[in-house]
């Protein structure tokens, strides 16, 4: 396949996604290259990052020998507080994700469709690690923007008209950021937005398999 | 009162039987009731259903109790940490009601309150919803779910007072208060049990009623994944 096109690597995905954080507002993000996200967060953006498992205020990782069994992120890695950090119940940490108080979420997939679908969560038969908290995620915060290579290992798109794996959410993503560049969830398909390094619009299309439109 | 016994066994006196619904706090291994745990994985209890967001590591939380088969079925969010977990789900053997995290935390927290079911967009459209009531509100199409009652509550405090007053630490806090509040029985261990009046009524984090008798550590408080950064970035 067109193995020739690698466009942004995983830091310059995360750093891009940064771009979509707003002074002022709560965010969650998830595991993997969202948690890569806070290392680029832009100056003079103020962002308070909510951890599910129960804190507002998330701060950096310890320095070696000040990791606190208590105190670790919903990726179970170790953390630590800031000034206006705040700890909350289970129960307290879902009902300010569902009841729409924070702003954004940014968060990985397996697969994308052009209606805003998202599935990261369970591949049938293959691998079962579970939904977590990004159920409750794409339900209940206002904004979803998802992180992900465009294609997978052999080539195939992950950008679909229809995603083949269980649903983490129907019509729940709004913006699109691979490595390929970013796409906006629009009426009729995905719109361009933005495209990476080195990347032409020729070289996202062929490696989208959903409807791009505009 | 005094709710505290000298260890976990003999907290769990009386309280075990085989088929029991068991809910336990804890998020990974921060939280988790180590103690109590393994002192059920000496009674040997079988037949087990466990409402937990995780299961635990190979060896280590509720992992060893599905090493040793006593669990019949997980009601969980996540298991992904847990080889063990994975092999018996895939072959059959071991039940598993995915319930995403925040369904999960309000279940625990409607059964503990005495509500049977709650409306949520959580799952609309997707797998977990398939055989549940749907019903519009304004608009927006929401799923029922049912609270959790069990018949017993483990969970892991910070501190507690003799009555049963319970202070949680950090992200230790969890799922331990709903998981608390809805077993008909709830033990409680904690790391320091302090004497009455030492707690400041205002800071106390799960009032006594929900916690029946309570027990005092040691705790590994085992680190999952340790993530450090290096000095120079301070």
């Amino acid at each position: 396949m067109a193995d020739a096109i690698k466009g942004w690597d995983r830091n310059q995905i995360a750093a891009r996604a940064a771009l979509e954080l707003r002074d002022g507002t709560y965010v969650n993000l998830g595991i993997g290259i969202p948690t890569l996200v806070s290392n680029y967060i832009p100056a003079g953006v103020n962002v308070t990052l909510q951890s599910e498992n129960g804190m507002l205020g998330m701060g950096p990782f310890p320095i070696e020998g000040d990791e606190d069994p208590d105190l670790i992120n919903a990726g179970k890695q170790t953390i630590t507080e800031l000034p206006q950090t705040a700890y909350f119940d289970s129960a307290q940490s879902f009902a300010m994700i569902r009841g729409g108080k924070i702003a954004m979420a940014i968060l990985g997939a397996m697969e994308v469709s052009e209606t805003g679908d998202l599935a990261n969560w369970m591949i049938p038969g293959k691998l079962v690690k579970g939904m977590g908290g990004a159920m409750d995620l794409v339900a209940g915060v206002g904004r979803v923007v998802v992180v992900m290579d465009h294609t997978s290992k052999h080539g195939e798109s992950k950008v679909l008209r229809n995603c083949t794996l269980p649903l983490t959410g129907k019509a729940v993503v709004n913006r699109i950021i691979t490595n390929l560049g970013v796409l906006d969830v629009v009426a009729g398909g995905l719109k361009i937005v933005e495209l990476a390094d080195g990347v032409s619009e020729a070289d996202l299309r062929a490696a989208t398999e959903a409807r791009i439109v505009g | 009162m005094n709710k505290e016994y000298a260890s976990a066994s003999a907290a769990l006196e009386g309280l075990l039987f085989d088929g029991m619904t068991i809910a336990s706090g804890g998020f990974g291994l921060c939280g988790i009731p180590e103690l109590l745990i393994a002192a059920i994985k000496d009674v040997g209890t079988k037949d087990l259903t466990i409402a937990s967001n995780n299961a635990g590591v190979d060896g280590f939380g509720l992992g060893v109790l599905l090493a040793t088969r006593q669990v019949k079925k997980m009601i969980s969010s996540y298991v992904g940490e847990n080889a063990e977990f994975m092999r018996q789900y895939l072959s059959g053997e071991l039940e598993l009601e995915f319930t995403p995290q925040g369904t999960l935390a309000e279940r625990l927290r409607a059964g503990g309150a005495g509500i049977p079911g709650f409306y949520t967009k959580t799952g609309v459209g997707t797998v977990i919803a398939e055989g549940k009531e749907h019903k519009d509100f304004n608009g927006q199409t929401y799923i029922l779910e049912r609270g959790i009652v069990a018949d017993l509550s483990i969970v892991k405090a910070w501190k507690a007072d003799p009555s049963g007053n319970l202070v949680f630490r950090k992200t230790a806090r969890n799922f331990n208060p709903p998981a608390a509040t809805a077993g008909k029985i709830c033990v409680a261990e904690v790391e320091e049990i302090v004497p009455l009046g030492s707690l400041d009524p205002d800071l106390i984090h799960l009032p006594g009623i929900y916690v029946h008798r309570l027990i005092k550590g040691p705790h590994e408080k085992r680190i999952e994944n340790r993530t450090t950064r290096k000095k120079e970035f301070v």
